[in-house]
């Protein structure tokens, strides 16, 4: 493990070489390279650098940038801005929630999308907004948002129109059986 | 040294002085749930809210942080800094109805019933346990994580840390965990008769906020 | 032209370099301005510059004609918007088949395409130039101005518009006393929220005795429903550069740190390319134009924190620790980053400063309302006809940036309220629209100036969803250390909630205000002192509303999903199944060509139905 640490260290990034960085901008390098926090990176990086473990995890929950969790290889985010919230953004998040098979903030177990809300993108005269691998889509409804979604599922698994729905709806019917087991045991 | 008023009694401290270490030295009580003499002040728990500035364009500030000054104005004990912190004691109450030094707190300014939701947490999140571990034993084995309601407190990568020397002081320096009120059933939070006070005892309470492991007060790693 | 090259040296060499781009831009004065912000990018502006690009340089016309992939250029609604100057023709929506009509019509034959111009919503009438379109025409754009003409990543652009100018004359002929009364004198106040004086808080940190100085401009637009920020960063980013060097001049600091959030990689990105190319130019560094003075900047990125927009959490997260806002006093002016004074400036201020410089003071203050100097830009979005930058001069009332430059409500809806200040705000009704938008006033009606969001609402927003919705925000948001700001802000949550189910009660409505109240009493930091707001200034201007959802358990903007119900008319249905087919939920059944029905036990109530109807037989109740 030390290598990729000492890696990162003599990166070419100006900021790991330095004596005196701030411990955001080292996350956020390690972000960059990783795609998220790998614990035994930051670990390393800890013991190498001579910080304070706890200081490095309380900074990488704090933020909402940081993710300690491998994020999907596609990334969609929803804008909750304001702008957005009043033009309906929370029905569009819920259907690309059940369209995708994963809450917000989560990552498909295949680990090809994951689906998070953004505070606001500042693009609020496009409200309400999803951006899909950092491209921005304006105007979005939620019957609109499903199908620009199903269209990029179609393309990255290969599948048909039919198998695509059949695809979802077992998503969203194991979705609801879970939700169904769970309420149960609450009962209990 | 700085004179203000406290009160409307003209005082004199030491420059640096903090208004709460001002009116403690004066006799004047200001509660306190995240306060302690051995440690930084850190301003979380709210409740030693005073008033400070002319009255009119007054506002409220923490006095465990604020430094005395100069000509200040200080009122500990007005109307709106009562109402207030009567209403956070209630807040702390809902929330964490089993820590005696809360229940004491209540009793002691007339808190006789709760209008909110009844929660049951073992952690207010005053910080103390943090800071003893940081200032005092200079270890870093707990801190803060996440943000807003989400934020607790936790080892890092909340796996038993390696920085944890036993102590046990995160654990004496509680007032969440090791004055356990005994008084109150689940259902209501207010006993306003506590007279007990008994060590913690884990075999109530599961689910105490202990980052011991094994335990130093109950020396049985209940906790897994 | 070789100062390009080698970097200026001296007053004099600014000044014949600016003259010399000068000359240069004159002789060659058509160009195409594409906007290249944000908006206009998502409906592919970007594919239109790079066809123009293209198309110009088949017409053999790019040596005549520049091309410029500009900032915002205001009516986001219309993106891509493409502007052809000399002339100041606007074509809106410009599609990449429509380049070479463009190119054709307009560039080589000097006609207008009149099927791309901007239509009149009120009137009907085409308007072929920018600045007869009443959405620019009653607007005053000072800071905005130049982003028709300037193409952010070009400094000399900025230079030859008089770029650089102002800090010039400040370095040449100017004490940091003088410049600091200017500011004042200016009447400038922040534009990041409170409204603190900004010669004001420059004079405190320049009578710090200290070696050590530092200015943070504040780039951490967390306020959702805001972006003028980004969009002069994005757009003109070497006049928040200029303002920010010559900030430093008169606070004494010999470093700046721009702080921008994370969720602006572009900003982030023409930023770090102005302060290159200002670098290399000699205007950032030792001794600047051959003054006493120098100065570096760097950039330091967010994290994706909102309360990180509170100064001294700002502090912390540029040491890169966790961004939790500190007990003050010590202020910021006192001891603030690395320990040293600082001061910190909102983006939109410093952009203000070399007008102020250039201008005059007392011209600058002569725009605006009495109290306060100069404009402000807002972000105008919502249910409004034209969503979009609008900068006005402050003490513009409401009614007029809404109805005049705004267009007004879209879909001939009702206005209900207009939210100001992001989630720090409160929301003003109807009758308070001819509130002059003034620090004060807005302040005095419960709301607050804040960053310049305003979003515009219809009949169709329930209020109490608003102010849950601004709840769970700052519940997510907040840094968690005040008790009563998470505590609080999470109970005052839970009670909303339970009013937008329907499961409140009068007794538990004045629980509410009362903990709002003491949340914004009690609290540190101004997060959880004006995170009542949004709640208190709804209760305030909308009781009626919260009665109903109390009393009557009804919505009456029909929005919270516990208290509506969606329903098929069915003598309007004619069974065409396209809701069946949409609902997500399996709800809806009907044989085909005969009525269909939604299942009231499965409905989730996201509405999809009554998007989907062909014929507007689903009713919501």
């Amino acid at each position: 493990m030390a290598k990729v640490a000492e890696e990162l260290k003599n990166g070419q990034k100006e900021t790991a070489g330095q004596n005196n960085v701030s411990l955001v901008a080292l996350l956020q390098e390690v972000q960059e390279r990783y795609n998220y926090l790998p614990e035994d990176v930051l670990r390393e990086l800890a013991r190498e650098k001579n910080l304070s473990l706890m200081e490095m995890y309380s900074v990488a929950t704090f933020y909402k940038s940081f993710s300690l969790q491998p994020r999907g290889k596609h990334k969609v985010a929803t804008c909750s801005g304001t702008a957005c919230h009043v033009r309906g953004s929370e029905k569009v998040t819920e259907e690309l929630s059940r369209v995708l098979g994963i809450k917000p903030g989560e990552t498909s177990q295949d680990g090809a999308y994951s689906l998070e809300t953004v505070n606001c993108l500042g693009a609020c005269a496009l409200a309400p907004l999803v951006v899909v691998d950092g491209e921005y889509h304006g105007n979005m409804t939620a019957a609109r948002a499903a199908a620009l979604i199903k269209e990029h599922l179609k393309k990255s698994r290969g599948l048909s129109a039919a198998e695509l729905e059949q695809d979802v709806e077992k998503k969203a019917w194991e979705g609801c059986s879970c939700a169904i087991l769970l309420a149960g045991n609450d009962k209990k | 040294m700085v004179n203000f008023k406290l009160n409307g009694l003209e005082v004199a401290v030491e420059k640096g002085t903090t208004l709460l270490e001002a009116a403690r030295f004066y006799g004047i009580e200001i509660p306190t749930l995240c306060y302690d003499a051995g440690l930084s002040p850190y301003g979380a728990c709210r409740l030693c809210l005073v008033e400070v500035g002319e009255p009119g364009k007054s506002r409220l500030v923490t006095s465990c942080t604020y430094p005395a000054r100069e000509g200040l104005q200080v009122r500990t004990h007005s109307q709106w800094v009562v109402n207030t912190r009567k209403l956070i004691i209630e807040l702390y109450l809902a929330t964490c109805p089993s820590s005696k030094t809360i229940q004491d707190l209540a009793s002691r300014y007339h808190v006789t019933g709760v209008r909110f939701r009844q929660k049951h947490e073992d952690c207010i999140l005053c910080g103390l346990c943090i800071r003893y571990c940081s200032e005092q034993m200079q270890a870093k084995a707990i801190g803060f994580i996440n943000r807003g309601e989400k934020r607790r407190i936790s080892t890092p990568f909340e796996r038993k840390a390696e920085e944890c020397r036993f102590c046990g002081g995160c654990m004496y320096i509680c007032p969440a965990c090791q004055a356990r009120c005994q008084g109150p059933e689940e259902k209501e939070a207010v006993c306003n008769a506590c007279l007990n006070l008994s060590p913690p005892c884990l075999d109530r309470f599961n689910d105490a906020m202990c980052y011991l492991d094994p335990c130093v007060a109950c020396e049985q790693g209940r906790k897994e | 032209m070789d100062a390009l090259k080698t970097g200026l040296r001296s007053l004099p060499e600014l000044f014949d370099l600016q003259l010399e781009l000068k000359k240069k831009r004159e002789q060659r004065e058509n160009y195409l301005a594409v906007c290249g912000d944000t908006g206009c990018t998502a409906w592919g502006s970007e594919q239109v510059k790079d066809l123009f690009a293209r198309c110009l340089e088949e017409k053999g016309l790019s040596q005549s004609t520049g091309l410029k992939f500009t900032g915002c250029l205001g009516l986001c609604e219309c993106g891509p918007v493409v502007i052809v100057f000399p002339q100041g023709i606007f074509y809106q929506k410009v599609k990449t088949e429509d380049i070479e009509e463009i190119v054709e019509q307009t560039l080589l034959q000097g006609k207008v395409v009149e099927r791309l111009l901007y239509q009149d919503p009120l009137s009907g009438a085409k308007i072929v130039h920018a600045e007869e379109i009443p959405f620019y025409r009653k607007q005053q754009r000072v800071l905005l101005a130049n982003n028709w003409k300037i193409d952010p990543s070009s400094i000399e652009d900025y230079l030859a518009l008089g770029g650089y100018g102002a800090l010039g004359r400040v370095l040449g002929q100017m004490s940091s006393e003088q410049v600091i009364g200017e500011i004042k004198a200016s009447r400038l106040r922040g534009r990041g929220g409170a409204g603190f004086p900004a010669g004001l808080k420059w004079e405190e940190c320049s009578g710090m005795p200290a070696k050590q100085k530092y200015i943070i401009c504040n780039a951490d637009e967390g306020d959702p429903g805001a972006f003028m920020d980004r969009s002069l960063l994005e757009g003109n980013p070497h006049s928040v550069l200029e303002g920010l060097i010559i900030g430093g001049f008169a606070v004494g600091a010999s470093e700046g740190i721009i702080y921008i959030r994370a969720e602006y990689p572009t900003a982030v990105q023409k930023v770090r390319l102005a302060i290159a190319q200002a670098e290399e130019l000699g205007l950032l560094g030792e001794n600047i134009l051959g003054s006493r003075f120098s100065f570096k900047v760097s950039v330091s990125v967010g994290a994706g924190a909102f309360v990180c927009g509170e100064t001294s959490a700002l502090v912390e997260s540029v040491h890169g620790r966790v961004g939790e806002p500190r007990q003050k006093p010590p202020h910021l002016a006192e001891r603030g980053y690395n320990n040293c004074p600082t001061v910190i400036n909102n983006v939109e201020t410093l952009a203000n400063i070399p007008y102020i410089i250039n201008m005059g003071a007392e011209a600058y203050s002569r725009i605006g309302s009495g109290k306060s100097g100069g404009t402000k830009i807002f972000s105008l979005v919502g249910k409004v006809h034209h969503t979009g930058l609008v900068e006005v001069p402050l003490g513009m009332p409401l009614r007029k940036i809404i109805f005049e430059i705004g267009g007004g409500i879209k879909g001939g809806k009702a206005f209900k309220a207009v939210q100001t200040g992001g989630p720090s705000g409160g929301c003003l009704p109807a009758s308070m629209l001819d509130l002059p938008t003034d620090f004060d006033e807005l302040n005095a009606a419960g709301s607050m100036m804040g960053s310049g969001g305003m979003i515009v609402m219809d009949e169709e927003t329930c209020m109490v969803d608003l102010a849950r919705y601004f709840l769970k925000f700052l519940n997510d948001e907040s840094c968690g250390c005040c008790f009563t700001c998470r505590e609080g802000l999470s109970r005052m949550l839970e009670m909303v909630e339970a009013i937008t189910k329907g499961q409140s009660s009068m007794a538990e409505f004045a629980l509410l205000k009362e903990l709002a109240a003491v949340v914004r009493d009690s609290t540190m930091c101004g997060l959880g002192q004006t995170g009542a707001n949004p709640v208190l200034s709804t209760i305030r201007y909308f009781t009626e509303e919260y009665r109903a959802h109390i009393e009557e358990r009804r919505c009456p903007a029909g929005v919270c999903r516990d208290l509506i119900s969606f329903h098929i008319n069915s003598e309007l249905c004619n069974g065409c199944g396209a809701c069946r087919r949409k609902c997500p939920a399996g709800a809806i059944t009907g044989e085909a060509k005969m009525p269909h029905f939604i299942r009231a036990e499965l409905c989730t109530k996201c509405g999809i139905c009554l998007e989907s109807c062909p014929i507007q037989a689903v009713i919501k109740l």
